[in-house]
């Protein structure tokens, strides 16, 4: 027999053996314990939501922890959980990471602590993103990103182009304003944003792990739904009718602030975030929908948003599950969390509410952005599925269609690579590749 | 570490024939000097190195758990082309990167030396300050600099009417990354040489002077000579700095991710390998390889210099 080091690590390892239910009873009795939770999360300002949970359960004292966003926060994340200490109670998860803690086993279902019950409160794509395989709630949404258009209209009146409102008028416009301004790209296609890349397949129909289900992953990067979506962003760039500028760095603030780019393919929280990046653009920008494949159609998609996780870990789970329902759920967090935070809201009751959809926002000329993201939000396909192994897939696209597209080569015959590594990559790790 | 072991032991062992008593009470009190520095260096790094090693003879898979494969590790990592391709990069940086630095730190060194600078600390101070500055901060500064559409550089060969040189593309940027380096490493490597001279005997100065030798001549055959010990600490130093290259790459990564992937040096590799593909034990035993590597070229280098030393 070999001790091996991850069995000794396994030893000093807490797992709770969800029971099948808890009663209110029981929960009522773990809220009043004194109990301490360790959050992480990098979301700012979530004190105000935290402090209103501690005011609800007086009991229960909650410790925030920002270790870092994205990527950094992942790898502390598993670093802690590996090590079998540290790791907290709640952790914030984007959509596209659940089901690569969830295959490690890091997740609580959260469906004993009554979870259930709130999937009619959320919108339905949002609630199916939570979903594990076997029916398993392993979180709680909190910020969605469906997909819009962001746009300068004064670069496009200028021009005389009107706001596309299919891919093909999308690639004229293009070509258009490329004539008419050198100057001027009609968008970015960023080489290393995956969840952009994402979200464009997930737009046009494409769900490359969709069926996967435990140690059987599922891809199909070739599809036509596929193909479609890699070819069309392969010729813009290689007609060199868009930009390819790595996003969120120096360069890029600079170019949404001069004007480089009319328009921004992105999500519900783009609008409050170009508010500070694009200050200087102030009153220039509206938005749109998504371009559609089909005209008259309205399918859109999301990027980025996140949600609240149970970590399997937990020596509190009653606490760390209401915890993660209450945040996300009650009336006044979530209201703080739409209206402060800038989070853009999963719960009906919210995206519903004419105080959040009314708002005119002066950045976009009056126009009410929030009521038309919150429309895009019901035509949101619902049964997009991500991969377990999410960070990997997200690499490979960058090494493969990501510089594909920006070095003008074929992007088509890069979604095969990007597949080809993906399925070597899962082969290594255990898992029985299959085509879907 | 091969030369202070050599003659530190017949120096201890001298007196210990003549005084044992005493020399076992100091031991022992040597001992206690160096028990804190044991300690941590025990805790930090033989444990966790050993941790490592170990950790690399296993395969512990997402799907299918933690199993003994031995070697295997290794035997992947000396057929991974990605893992060849860093390692021939930082090679090629290596030998772009450190003959400038040095020569630079040399020149420094000996001009300050020469007392005929006005503003000698002042100077010397500035030369020093970049190692001061982190290297991410220095990093995140030089890809300002370098950026295309807006970084000083461009606008200026913009303004001149030339065309603008593409730092983060493919072909300069290991040029550009060298550049980073060697602004934030000549300091301190001059500083080390500075110190190796001020050791120089005067009295070698007065002999040359009398000789009727110049300062170049000075600085030829006295003063380069005798920085030999402190340019191959200098050079063992940069051959594992080299070697080990991650803050610079990492860094620059989001502004150029199409040019520098996820292997694109060594170290970049193995954080990579750990953290975005949880292929830990395989990190190990890249890490290992890499360390391999940097023995064996430490070594080669101190192997040469002893021989030509000898001659």
């Amino acid at each position: 027999m070999l001790a091996t080091p991850l069995a000794l690590a396994a030893c000093g390892r807490h797992t709770v053996d969800p029971p099948a239910h808890v009663t209110r009873a029981q929960i009522d009795e773990a809220m009043r314990q004194p109990t301490e939770l360790d959050f992480w999360t990098w979301v700012p300002g979530i004190e105000k939501e935290v402090a209103l949970f501690e005011e609800a359960y007086p009991q229960i004292k909650v410790d925030i922890v920002n270790a870092g966003q994205g990527n950094p926060h992942y790898a502390k994340l598993r670093t802690a959980l590996r090590a079998g200490n540290g790791a907290p109670d709640v952790a914030q998860l984007e959509f596209q990471m659940i089901p690569s803690f969830a295959i490690t086993e890091d997740l609580l279902d959260l469906r004993p602590y009554g979870a259930g019950d709130l999937a009619p409160q959320f919108v339905d794509f949002a609630w199916s993103q939570v979903t594990g395989t076997g029916g398993e709630i392993w979180a709680i949404p909190q910020d969605t990103g469906p997909m819009g258009m962001l746009y300068r209209a004064d670069i496009l009146d200028a021009h005389g182009i009107e706001v596309p409102a299919t891919w093909d008028e999308f690639a004229e416009a293009a070509a258009r304003l490329r004539e008419a301004d050198p100057e001027v790209y009609l968008t970015n296609f960023a080489p290393a944003q995956g969840a952009f890349f994402a979200a464009m397949l997930w737009q046009s129909g494409a769900n490359p792990f969709g069926g996967s289900d435990g140690p059987e992953l599922r891809i199909d990067l070739t599809s036509p739904e596929a193909e479609r979506v890699a070819r069309y962003w392969g010729e813009l760039s290689e007609q060199d009718l868009i930009a390819v500028d790595p996003d969120f760095t120096d360069a890029w603030y600079q170019a949404l602030n001069s004007g480089k780019y009319a328009t921004w393919i992105a999500p519900a929280w783009a609008p409050t975030f170009l508010t500070s990046a694009a200050a200087s653009t102030a009153g220039l920008w509206r938005v749109a929908p998504l371009p559609q494949w089909e005209a008259g159609q309205q399918v859109s998609s999301n990027w980025g948003g996140s949600t609240s996780a149970v970590l399997a870990t937990t020596r509190n789970p009653i606490a760390a599950a209401v915890f993660a329902q209450f945040i996300n759920t009650d009336r006044e967090s979530t209201d703080t969390m739409a209206n402060e935070q800038f989070l853009y809201p999963p719960t009906k009751a919210i995206l519903e509410d004419p105080a959040f959809t009314g708002q005119q926002l002066d950045f976009y000329g009056g126009q009410e952005v929030n009521a038309l993201f919150a429309d895009i939000s019901t035509t949101v396909a619902e049964d997009f599925q991500w991969s377990p192994v999410q960070e990997q897939v997200y690499a490979d696209f960058t090494a493969t269609v990501g510089t594909a597209v920006a070095n003008k080569a074929d992007a088509v015959a890069a979604m095969e690579e990007w597949q080809a590594r993906i399925q070597e990559y899962a082969e290594y790790q255990g898992f029985t590749v299959r085509p879907s | 570490m091969t030369a202070t072991t050599e003659t530190a032991a017949p120096a201890a062992a001298a007196p210990s024939t003549r005084r044992p008593q005493r020399t076992r009470r100091n031991a022992l009190a040597g001992y206690m000097f160096v028990l804190p520095f044991m300690i941590v260096f025990l805790a930090m790094f033989v444990v966790p190195l050993a941790y490592a090693a170990y950790f690399s003879l296993f395969r512990e898979q997402i799907i299918g758990g933690n199993v003994f494969v031995g070697f295997e590790n290794y035997t992947r990592a000396f057929g991974d082309e990605a893992l060849w391709t860093g390692i021939g990069r930082v090679c090629l940086f290596f030998l772009i990167q450190v003959p400038i630095m040095l020569v630079a730190a040399l020149a420094f060194a000996l001009a300050l030396d020469t007392g005929l600078t006005r503003l000698a600390r002042t100077t010397r101070l500035a030369i020093f300050v970049p190692y001061a500055v982190p290297g991410v901060i220095a990093t995140l500064m030089w890809g300002f600099l370098y950026g295309p559409d807006f970084g000083p550089f461009a606008q200026i060969a913009e303004a001149v009417g030339v065309g603008v040189p593409d730092f983060l593309g493919p072909d300069l940027m290991l040029g550009s990354l060298a550049n980073i380096v060697v602004w934030e490493f000549t300091g301190y490597n001059m500083v080390i040489l500075f110190a190796a001279l001020r050791a120089v005997p005067a009295e070698l100065y007065e002999a040359a002077a009398v000789d009727g030798a110049g300062q170049w001549r000075i600085a030829w055959s006295i003063k380069i000579p005798s920085l030999k010990s402190a340019l191959v600490v200098c050079m063992i130093f940069s051959i594992i700095g080299s070697f080990q290259l991650f803050n610079e790459p990492q860094l620059m990564q989001t502004l150029a991710p199409t040019v520098i992937d996820n292997a694109y040096t060594p170290n970049l590799y193995a954080y990579n390998l750990a953290f975005i593909g949880q292929e830990y034990n395989y990190a190990a035993a890249v890490s290992f390889v890499l360390g391999l590597v940097i023995l064996v070229g430490s070594y080669a280098f101190m192997f040469a210099t002893n021989r030509r030393s000898r001659r």
